[in-house]
């Protein structure tokens, strides 16, 4: 094992923050109530997480009460998908969405396809983004809900919600019917603006352990007033949309992390995007053959995606790994599924070139001295793939 | 982490192949394609008094393709015609201590350019 160990996967996941995980730490075994009882103990955590929901209406510009706390990001894509097509099916069951969504968006639109919908899945360029006069386009007297993501995982592309959630408004008014907007928001968290409506969103999913958070807690934003069926029955909690006693903990971790990456945004981004910049220019000048994914500018401060021809992604990541860097890669050889990136496809990239996709996502601890050591190991690993390959070019 | 995903000599083959380039008087070449992951497999052997003298390889594609590969190479040098005929994904992965599940794959490539290779290698003596 080398000494160092440097992580550049924080599309994955982040180390909860030390704030985070001291303001959970009391809802354990201390104050561990269940917020629905009514004696005093209960009430301090039934106090923790309205103070929790508050913190997330005054990020999200909304109300307290359009905050649902949910298991996490995948629940929150699930439920906000779920919960309004089953409830608007009496007036259309034309779902729009794109091709590089989150398997959570995807596999629920495919799962909901089974029950009668159509789902248009927009195309992409070749840099990732969603055109808005495809969206228009597609938009018809049957369409119920619209779910676009706000900045991609796998290579960060920052779709233009705002300017979608003006579109869909203009067109839903013009139809005289509602039309219900979505974002999956999970990467967007600390890095782009969530005010719920300068977005112009009525659904909104957040996942707490990519911003310092916890796993297993997350966010549903609903407007009041979107058609919506819970999807989990059992309880009133959440006002009756969310079943389930509240993950207290979760809830306060949630709500702390959230705050803090918000407060730290503009500064950890401007940061962050220098050293994304720094291996954008760097790595192609000492690796020769590589493609940069994604679009140059529109794209997350933290994230670089590129392809190495003629190179499998998989083992570059272990060589990084034996070096102490902690990477991903779009290759289906780290799947058990072999078939490569849907996202990478997407922008037009042959199964090859996603096999030799690898991911570096930046996070607040990350230095100029990490990329420093990035640099100086990621070309000689690559390097030496290529010459095993029969298809190196000859040095000779 | 990645590496406890491998055996530590699957490991190591895949960190540092054994026997990596090209025969260029081979008697048998087997070139093999996985299509849906693109590994790609060119083995070439050198074949005297009825043994395999010499085995060498280029391999593109997983870890665990390059530890296969590596590992066949190693079975490969110095065996009998009729041994290596023998040599089977099975085989493989015993030599390495076994892959995962999702790379049983990369021990059935290197089986088929063996097969490929002593089928050439046939083809050519029979002529």
């Amino acid at each position: 094992m080398p000494d160092r160990l440097i992580y550049l996967d924080h599309a994955a996941t982040t180390p909860v923050r030390p704030e985070a995980l001291e303001a959970m730490l009391p809802y354990f075994s201390e104050q561990y109530g269940n917020p629905s009882s009514i004696y005093r103990l209960a009430q301090e955590a039934r106090k923790a997480v309205d103070e929790a929901r508050q913190k997330g209406a005054r990020i999200l510009g909304c109300r307290p009460n359009e905050v649902i706390f949910t298991s996490g990001g995948t629940e929150s894509d699930n439920t906000a998908l779920k919960g309004v097509a089953f409830a608007a099916r009496q007036w259309g069951t034309h779902i729009i969405t794109s091709a590089i969504e989150h398997h959570a968006v995807l596999h629920t639109c495919q799962f909901l396809e089974k029950f009668g919908f159509q789902v248009t899945y927009l195309p992409v360029d070749g840099e990732g983004i969603v055109d808005l006069r495809e969206l228009e386009a597609a938009i018809t007297d049957q369409t119920v809900l619209v779910s676009i993501m706000y900045a991609n995982n796998e290579m960060g592309a920052i779709q233009p919600i705002a300017e979608m959630g003006a579109l869909i408004k203009s067109r839903s008014r013009a139809l005289g019917r509602s039309i219900a907007f979505h974002t999956d928001a999970v990467q967007a968290a600390g890095a782009l603006d969530l005010n719920v409506t300068r977005l112009g969103v009525d659904l909104l999913s957040l996942s707490a352990h990519k911003f310092y958070g916890p796993k297993g807690a997350g966010v549903l934003y609903l407007r009041r007033g979107t058609p919506f069926l819970p999807q989990q029955q059992g309880g009133s909690q959440e006002r009756f949309r969310r079943a389930g006693t509240e993950n207290t903990p979760g809830i306060v971790g949630t709500a702390v992390a959230l705050e803090l990456a918000v407060a730290e945004q503009e500064e950890v981004s401007r940061r962050l995007s220098g050293l994304r910049d720094r291996i954008i220019r760097e790595v192609p000048r000492r690796v020769p053959d590589t493609r940069l994914n994604g679009h140059p500018t529109r794209r997350l401060p933290n994230n670089v995606n590129f392809s190495f021809e003629g190179v499998e992604g998989e083992p570059v990541l272990l060589g990084l790994d034996f070096a102490g860097i902690c990477a991903s890669s779009g290759s289906a050889c780290t799947s058990a599924s072999l078939e490569p990136s849907h996202v990478l496809t997407a922008l037009g990239l042959s199964a090859d070139l996603a096999h030799a996709s690898l991911r570096l996502t930046l996070g607040r601890d990350n230095t100029e001295a990490d990329v420093d050591y990035l640099l100086e190991t990621l070309p000689g690993i690559v390097a030496r793939l290529r010459a095993l390959s029969p298809l190196a070019r000859s040095a000779d | 982490m990645a590496s406890m995903y491998y055996s530590e000599l699957a490991l190591d083959h895949a960190e540092s192949p054994r026997n990596v380039g090209v025969i260029q008087e081979a008697d048998g070449i087997g070139v093999e394609m996985n299509p849906v992951c693109g590994d790609l497999l060119t083995l070439f052997i050198k074949v005297q008094d009825g043994h395999i003298a010499d085995a060498k390889y280029q391999i593109r594609g997983c870890a665990g393709a390059t530890a296969a590969s590596s590992v066949l190479s190693e079975l490969l040098i110095g065996a009998s015609l009729e041994d290596a005929g023998r040599i089977t994904f099975q085989s493989v992965l015993d030599a390495l201590g076994g892959l995962p599940p999702s790379k049983l794959h990369s021990a059935a490539l290197a089986e088929v350019a063996l097969k490929k290779a002593l089928a050439y290698y046939q083809s050519r003596g029979t002529r």
